[in-house]
């Protein structure tokens, strides 16, 4: 009974692990069929139609723009997450479970909730439909993430090590400068590397707030699925592919530096 | 400190707060609830609610239930664990929009799936792109992933001796499970239907291009995306937007009265979730 059991659920994650590979696999077949219509693979080959899928969907520029987007957010939340992490970490005061609460609801909320109500007021001043205005959205979930990153990693720096530098002369500076960034440069390395990764695949906030010129890859290949018929079908899975290319790379590097089990929400610490 | 926390006031308080009150400006100017009785009383808009609700509580509850009894069954490490989770963080990381065209493509009448069952001599499967079943699949293949990592981390950082301690005081499995288990999981699990249900209640990229966004997986996100952007009409999409935010509250609310109910009559729950 107990076996029949381990083997059932074996069967499922098997399942769901083939599922995974069967909907990737297609994308990625898909982009190289010179035609391919209801046989298990494509007749003939090419790669032609990433040279068509880059010159029709613009993306160099698409790409730019992704990627200023990503190394922008990520180098804003680290700047304003470090030293948030860093007092949330080492201090305790009144306001804390209300700031950890301020913090944490951009993470829990779905973007499509507080998204509409963000992107009015950004219209309103006329930053939506810019990348300024994509970079400020992205960077509301992005700034919690970084920040929920980078607090474990500040509350391992043992408190000693600051005494002893302070009782050595060290000024508050050069404690930053000389103790604290470089303790902290793993932490920095991870809290970076997921929200470069996430803010590549964010959608909602960026589709909500992105104009023309501002699309990032990921809302340009929605745009291209939602307008399926308009071209080819096996361009549409080239610029996935791109995209898929682009995370993968990411992914690998993350997956480094953290469990797969870390890319989700920590429940412990909420507890 | 400062600097991020300013941050979030003025962007994300504010635009709610913002919101909040734009849904409830009149066309003239003053506060009316118009936007809501608007939405209230046009089917075809309030309809989107229980087309919401249709996908995302059968959802919830298969992600959740199938997580559960994997994440569980591994709970003391399984053969090609790395390999398995890894693999299992690919929908998370890709993301909707690019899952979706692979479900499309694979799930598809064309796709590899249904010529194996054509193979197998099934002529008759039913269509799984384009309508609710399609959302079912894209929701499930991007959110079991993810509560099921959620509920693993959870779940093996539950120390070991208690179980082997029932074991020796002779518990078979489902004793084990019930008594000692389950009262120590219950809290990950509250959340994790939390979690779940609130992301399955703002669906869109997936409604949207591997449902039937016209019709059959209309969902109040797009309702609340078509008026702010299609029609340009602000205050009805906050209205729209609070709404969906009513009813995920709701949701939660109802979550955390169900466990309330079920801890008291529970165990006192010790040493869950060390890691």
């Amino acid at each position: 009974m107990g076996r029949l059991w381990h083997v059932a659920v074996y069967l499922f994650v098997v399942g769901f692990v083939l599922n995974l590979v069967g909907i990737v696999g297609h994308v990625l077949v898909s982009s190289f069929a010179r035609r391919w219509f209801a046989t298990p693979l494509p007749n003939a080959f090419t790669t032609a139609w990433y040279a068509y899928s880059w010159r029709e969907f613009q993306l160099d520029q698409v790409l730019t723009v992704t990627l200023v987007v990503a190394a922008s957010v990520t180098a804003l939340a680290l700047g304003l997450g470090f030293p948030a992490a860093y007092l949330l970490a080492r201090h305790d005061f009144r306001a804390k479970n209300a700031l950890l609460l301020l913090f944490f609801l951009p993470l829990l909320i779905p973007q499509m909730t507080y998204g509409i109500p963000l992107a009015t007021t950004l219209y309103r001043y006329r930053i939506g439909g810019t990348v300024a205005g994509v970079i400020a959205a992205n960077l509301v979930p992005m700034l919690p993430l970084a920040i929920f990153v980078l607090l474990p990693f500040f509350e391992q720096i043992s408190v000693n090590l600051e005494w002893a530098a302070r009782v050595h002369g060290a000024s508050r500076f050069q404690l930053f400068r000389r103790v604290i960034v470089p303790l902290a440069v793993p932490g920095l390395l991870t809290a970076g590397l997921l929200v470069l990764v996430t803010t590549i695949a964010n959608f909602e906030l960026t589709f909500l707030l992105s104009g023309a010129g501002s699309q990032t890859l990921v809302v340009a290949l929605y745009y291209a699925v939602f307008a399926a018929g308009m071209r080819p079908i096996y361009s549409v899975d080239a610029m996935a592919v791109i995209y898929m290319a682009l995370v993968l790379a990411l992914l690998v590097l993350v997956l480094r530096f953290v469990r797969p089990t870390q890319m989700v929400f920590r429940l412990d610490r909420r507890n | 400190m400062l600097p991020a926390a300013i941050y979030l006031l003025v962007m994300f308080v504010y635009p709610f707060a913002y919101g909040v009150i734009l849904s409830l400006q009149a066309k003239g100017g003053g506060i009316s609830v118009a936007n809501y009785l608007a939405f209230l009383l046009d089917p075809w808009q309030v309809r989107t609610v229980w087309v919401t609700a249709s996908i995302a509580v059968p959802n919830t509850v298969l992600t959740v239930l199938l997580a559960l009894v994997v994440a569980y069954s591994m709970r003391r490490g399984v053969w090609m664990e790395r390999t398995i989770t890894t693999a299992l963080v690919l929908p998370i990381a890709l993301g909707t929009v690019l899952v979706a065209e692979g479900i499309n493509g694979f799930y598809g009448p064309k796709g590899w799936l249904n010529q194996g069952l054509l193979a197998l001599g099934i002529t008759d499967a039913p269509r799984l792109t384009h309508n609710y079943t399609g959302v079912m699949i894209a929701l499930l293949v991007q959110h079991f992933p993810f509560c099921f990592l959620m509920l693993l981390g959870y779940i093996s950082g539950i120390d070991p001796g208690l179980e082997a301690a029932a074991r020796v005081l002779g518990a078979g499995p489902w004793a084990i499970f019930r008594r000692v288990m389950w009262p120590l999981i219950a809290p990950g699990v509250a959340i994790a239907f939390a979690l779940v249900f609130v992301m399955n209640f703002g669906v869109f990229p997936s409604a949207v291009l591997v449902g039937q966004p016209a019709g059959a997986t209309r969902t109040i996100a797009i309702a609340a995306y078509q008026q702010a952007f299609e029609h340009s009409d602000m205050a009805m999409a906050s209205a729209i937007a609070v709404v969906m935010g009513g009813c995920q509250l709701l949701g939660l609310g109802l979550i955390l009265v169900i466990r309330r109910r079920m801890a008291a009559t529970g165990v006192a729950t010790v040493g869950a979730g060390k890691r």
